[in-house]
């Protein structure tokens, strides 16, 4: 019974937070190591794109709560986001067209648009704080809880409680359709395979008559959705907060080099990788512990490897070591 | 415009808007002198971050976004060198912060030391892992009482271990030391890498000193801000001490000026040339490193690497040297502000504010030339500044026929408040595309 318990306390501690956290992060990673796979730079703007798409989901979830559309105990923006996925994916190529297309074009050094992916980020930072502000703003709504706490007890008849949020549930179970239908989208279609071709040799791809400037579109209008659904996910699970997602630039990117920049696959393993191990190494095990171990090993402090401040730290440290002893990342940083 | 006109013609504007910010209120002036001194002093030592940037980006294209980590740790020193010692602070846990930080430095270098000796394989895994483990638990158990025991101290106005009461110039230099030995331990271990994961490793750190420098409480306070570090006695005086000081006082009756004002602008005064004296002596020094031989091997590895490390150039160890370098001239710059803030508040350093704000004066100005970079700080700063005065007094034009009441006219002026990112954003972008080599390019 006792090691019931401290499973379930696991669970509802560890392993649900960790799953939801790593899911928001893959589905970030997989935006920035598709624009590495294919437009070739780190894009620091990603994070200010996830915010940007999040702002439009949350005025459009606005303006529905109001003409009382909804989707009962979903949250209405679920709603929303394809409307926030249009907007962002109109403004990326706007973005395009008026920025990165001229040092493509000449073809500039990834390090030049790695500082002009900078001064869009300053704007896209402006523009969010233009559309909704700089306040913290929680929109969901629908039902809390798939299942609370002590309905759970109740039914189990167990000490600890594992409660499952509504959000929770909807961002790993939005996440996976989303891997599922890039992963389709990448491997089984004509424009899939050729954003492909065109990422493991451009030349080759150009030579066999890929159209550069259709994939490069596509593959924004992808990172559209990939961000937006990113954004609202995260905004859905905690709050909004235009500089929250500007911070969560480290973890994202931590999470597609430990995959390796460039493969879909690892960008998936790296935000778990980088998810689970802040959870962790946050976490206060004491509880866990208390039912796992017998009572004479039972600890006395919190068993808090480090205080939950230091999350940047965690992703950092996986960064550092993934890079030193494997500096292609887990699945070798193989193109898309 | 030839290049010879184009310096002075461009230092000239940027002087002649600091001389209307002080002068004049039309237009977006806020004709006040200690509007202008101050943007003046922040602008000062903006360009001394803006040289240390240069000189990692400009000289040696190291790709650094981590300036915000080394200004903070540049702040901590003024903190750790200029205040008093908490009283009993020492006593209570000096001993054993010491000791857990010398046996966590020592697992780490144990953990190294495995790694170097034993051939690779699993076992050299499990020792590794063991010699972590087990140095963590150790540390732990002797760093955490300390701290607890120095946090219980009068928590309210300290609970940390206070500083080393040492003259407040001492921590400039100290400032940079500390910089520099961060920049070292980065260095050695992520500028073999890529050049955008030099940056992504850069911008972690940063995140991460931040962190222990707003969670560490005994060290510094933590969020709760440590207040009254002292200023530089004595080139600086309080203002207080001034009104009351009669040579003073008679000087300022003679000149006819009000004696508040006068001591807000003398105090302004003197920390602006002791900046002022800084910022010189680092730019000759930088000047003198770029025409030397040394500073035209940094840039030949910057424009060739290959080329540059078949003539016999030690790439990756010239890149460290620069790279403390710079991240050390950050550091000084760093103490300087929070000498000059008069206090240390973690919880204000932003990256946009710090390091791409940093970025954008060194681009603006012209990456590879010191004077460029210069430059650049103080233009930026000042449009930092007062982009807000301008898109108010801009929108007052515009507006002008629309009634005081109007919701369109609040909204659009409630705009005017987020406008600083955007300009920042829509300057760089501009200067990238149409004069990618600044306005003072390199020669």
């Amino acid at each position: 019974m006792d090691f019931l318990n401290g499973l379930i306390a696991f669970l509802n501690f560890v392993f649900v937070p960790g799953l939801a956290y790593g899911a928001q992060l893959a589905l970030g990673a997989l935006g920035v190591t598709l624009i590495y796979g294919i437009l070739r730079f780190s894009n620091f703007a990603h994070g200010d794109t996830m915010a940007f798409g999040t702002a439009i989901t949350i005025l459009v979830t606005a303006v529905m709560q109001k003409a009382g559309i909804g989707l009962g105990v979903l949250p209405t923006a679920l709603l929303a986001l394809p409307f926030g996925i249009a907007a962002t994916g109109l403004m990326l190529l706007a973005t395009d067209r008026v920025v990165y297309r001229f040092y493509r074009k000449a073809k500039a050094a990834p390090v030049i648009l790695v500082i002009v992916s900078m001064g869009v980020m300053f704007v896209m930072n402006g523009v969010v704080r233009f559309v909704i502000g700089v306040e913290d703003i929680s929109f969901t709504d629908g039902a809390r809880f798939v299942i609370t706490a002590a309905q759970f007890k109740e039914m189990t008849g167990l000490d600890e409680g594992l409660a499952i949020r509504t959000t929770t549930a909807i961002t790993v179970v939005t996440a996976a359709i989303a891997v599922a239908l890039l992963f389709w989208f990448l491997n089984r279609t004509r424009t899939g395979k050729s954003m492909r071709a065109f990422s493991d040799n451009e030349d080759l791809a150009l030579l066999s008559g890929i159209n550069p400037e259709r994939v490069v579109a596509v593959t924004w209008l992808i990172i559209a959705a990939l961000a937006t659904t990113a954004g609202v996910l995260y905004g859905l699970d905690k709050s909004f907060k235009a500089f929250t997602y500007f911070q969560l630039l480290l973890p994202i990117f931590a999470s597609a080099i430990v995959g390796g920049l460039g493969s879909p696959l690892g960008a998936i393993a790296g935000g778990f990788v980088i998810a689970f191990s802040e959870v962790t190494v946050t976490y206060a095990w004491k509880k866990v512990l208390t039912y796992w171990l017998p009572d004479s090993l039972a600890p006395d402090g919190l068993v808090q490897l480090m205080s939950t401040d230091y999350k940047f730290a965690v992703s950092f440290a996986i960064l550092i070591i993934v890079l030193l002893f494997r500096p292609t990342g887990l699945f070798k940083g193989q193109s898309v | 415009m030839t290049r010879n006109l184009r310096t002075p013609l461009l230092v000239a504007f940027v002087a002649a808007l600091f001389l209307l910010e002080g002068l004049t209120d039309v237009a977006f002036f806020a004709g006040s002198w200690n509007s202008s001194l101050s943007i003046l002093n922040m602008a000062l030592i903006s360009a001394i971050m803006a040289l240390g940037v240069n000189l990692q980006w400009g000289f040696a294209g190291l790709f650094n976004i981590g300036v915000m980590g080394f200004v903070a740790l540049g702040g901590l020193a003024a903190v750790l060198v200029s205040m008093p010692p908490t009283e009993g602070a020492w006593a209570a846990g000096g001993t054993g912060i010491l000791l857990g930080l010398v046996l966590g430095g020592a697992t780490i270098i144990a953990a190294v030391l495995v790694q170097m000796k034993l051939p690779s394989g699993r076992l050299r895994m499990a020792v590794t892992l063991a010699v972590l483990i087990a140095g963590f638990m150790i540390y732990r158990r002797v760093f955490d009482p300390a701290v607890v025991a120095i946090e219980a101290i009068n928590p309210a106005s300290s609970g940390n271990i206070g500083g080393l009461n040492l003259p407040v110039l001492l921590a400039w230099p100290v400032g940079g030391l500390l910089a520099a030995g961060a920049a070292w331990v980065i260095g050695k271990t992520a500028l073999g890498l890529r050049s955008d994961y030099l940056a992504i490793a850069t911008l972690g750190i940063a995140e991460i000193i931040i962190a222990v420098m707003k969670n560490e409480d005994w060290l510094a306070r933590g969020v709760k801000n440590v207040i009254g570090v002292p200023r530089p006695a004595p080139f600086v005086p309080y203002e207080v001490n001034l009104q009351s000081d009669p040579a003073f006082l008679a000087r300022v009756a003679e000149w006819g000026f009000n004696p508040v004002l006068a001591s807000t602008i003398y105090v302004k005064l003197a920390y602006g040339v002791l900046f002022t004296l800084v910022l010189l002596i680092l730019l000759w020094l930088a000047q003198k490193a770029l025409s030397s031989p040394w500073g035209r091997m940094m840039r030949a590895i910057r424009d060739n690497e290959v080329a540059a490390e078949a003539m016999g150039k030690d790439v990756k160890n010239r890149h460290l040297q620069i790279f403390i370098l710079g991240s050390a001239i950050c550091g000084i710059a760093g103490a300087m502000m929070t000498t000059l803030d008069g206090q240390l508040t973690p919880g204000t350093y932003q990256p946009l504010r710090f390091t791409f704000l940093v970025w954008v004066m060194v681009i603006v100005g012209g990456s590879g030339n010191n004077f460029g970079a210069v430059l650049g700080a103080f233009l930026i700063w000042f449009l930092w500044n007062k982009v807000e005065p301008m898109g108010q007094w801009i929108l007052e034009i515009v507006t002008a026929g629309l009634d005081d009441t109007s919701v369109l006219k609040a909204y659009l002026f409630d705009l005017v408040a987020h406008m600083r990112l955007l300009t920042m954003g829509v300057v760089l972008l501009l200067v990238l595309r149409f004069s990618p080599r600044g306005l003072l390019p390199e020669r």
